[in-house]
């Protein structure tokens, strides 16, 4: 099992599975969205928020 | 298996004992007291405990010899009957505010002379997650007042960084202010309101103070609910404080403990503690924000004013004192919606 530290608050964050490029997940302390942006090495980072681009 | 007595048990406080005891598997509950409704059935005062027991409330006179007693209500007005009730059991547990300050001086100043101070500082807190290792071998338990719970909780682990005094806002519903129905408690005068029946030195600021050594202020307001606790408390950070090294110190203090949570998240209805889902737990969620530029902190602490606020954390005590596992009699989780 793959453990990260949350890039938000520090906490630990697990990867049960063997992660995926992109993969979103949800840090269990902080509820931030984090994404995997590197499989080897593994990093992961802030997932980018949902912008509104209100129809334009 | 030990039998346990409850003294004063047709308040509030009293029916949550009955109700986390009746359901405890090394518990035999044997007396509840009530002055005022003695010879009527407990499940009269409780009607969530219909089916349960049998049990019919008793003359604090009648208390019979038993291994834990736990006082549900104040002993100050006839201190030699407190006594004699004490001397039934090995094992006092007093959710009363009769022994929770150690200092006879602070406890006139907010609940009056008390009629034997020799008593004042004989007690151990009951607050496991601080107390633990005296609990193990405490014969009289004092539990802290529920908004103190609940400021100590969130407060404590943050002592090295707080810089300042700590003004804390305390909210609470209807439940806090016991059974006995008041002109100020008739539902005409009690729904929907806001409150603020301690504008100033809410009496619980002295719990607080006593056991984080802070220079601590509160208000209190009653809000339009039955139960729940939810206490804010502001102050300010020293220079460099970061939000990691909040949430490294709240886990150092409570990543092994059964029933408190650290709640601050960055997503989602719930986001810091409150109250409304942790109504009939044991658990005390606490939670903050902090303003890094400002150095303001907001901690955030929330509680059932009638289990981790009182007969819960007697209960958990009593669970330490036994060397029983501590959850015991206290899984439930509470409940989403409600």
């Amino acid at each position: 099992m793959s453990v990260q530290s949350c890039p938000e608050c520090a906490a630990d964050v697990a990867f049960a599975a063997p992660p995926e490029l992109n993969e979103i997940i949800e840090c269990g302390e902080c509820a931030g969205e984090l994404e995997v942006v590197s499989v080897d090495p593994l990093i992961i980072a802030v997932a980018p928020e949902a912008e509104e681009d209100w129809g334009e | 298996m030990i039998r346990a007595a409850i003294v004063g048990g047709a308040g509030y406080i009293g029916g949550e004992l009955l109700r986390l005891l009746l359901g405890h598997p090394e518990v035999e509950v044997v007396a509840s007291t009530s002055a005022r409704l003695a010879g009527r059935r407990v499940d009269g005062s409780h009607p969530n405990l219909r089916g349960l027991t049998d049990l019919v409330h008793s003359s604090p006179d009648a208390l019979p010899d038993c291994d834990a007693v736990f006082f549900a209500s104040s002993g100050l007005d006839d201190p030699a009957q407190r006594a004699a009730l004490a001397s039934r059991a090995k094992l006092v547990f007093d959710l009363s505010a009769d022994l929770r300050l150690t200092d006879p001086a602070l406890f006139a100043k907010h609940y009056g002379a008390h009629p034997t101070p020799d008593l004042l500082g004989t007690a151990t807190r009951g607050l496991p997650e601080v107390d633990r290792a005296a609990l193990r071998t405490a014969n009289l338990v004092s539990v802290p007042g529920c908004m103190a719970t609940a400021g100590i909780l969130g407060l404590r682990p943050l002592v090295e960084f707080i810089d300042g005094p700590v003004t804390v806002d305390g909210r609470v519903g209807s439940s806090g202010s016991g059974a006995s129905a008041g002109e100020m408690n008739l539902h005409a005068e009690r729904a929907n309101v806001l409150r603020v029946f301690a504008p100033l030195g809410h009496r619980h600021q002295a719990e607080i103070s006593q056991a984080t050594g802070l220079t601590v202020r509160m208000t209190a307001t009653g809000v339009d609910a039955v139960r729940g606790v939810q206490v804010l408390c502001r102050t300010q950070v020293r220079a460099g404080v970061t939000e990691t090294d909040i949430r490294k110190a709240y886990r150092a203090a409570y990543a092994d403990e059964p029933f408190v949570r650290v709640v601050a998240q960055k997503r989602g209805n719930y986001r810091l503690p409150e109250p409304k889902i942790l109504l009939g737990s044991n658990f005390c969620d606490v939670g903050f924000a902090l303003d890094a530029d400002t150095r303001e902190l907001l901690v955030v602490g929330a509680l059932d004013n009638l289990v981790k606020g009182g007969s819960g954390n007697a209960v958990q005590s009593l669970n330490i004192r036994m060397g029983w596992d501590e959850r015991l009699g206290l899984g439930f989780p509470g409940l989403h919606p409600v």
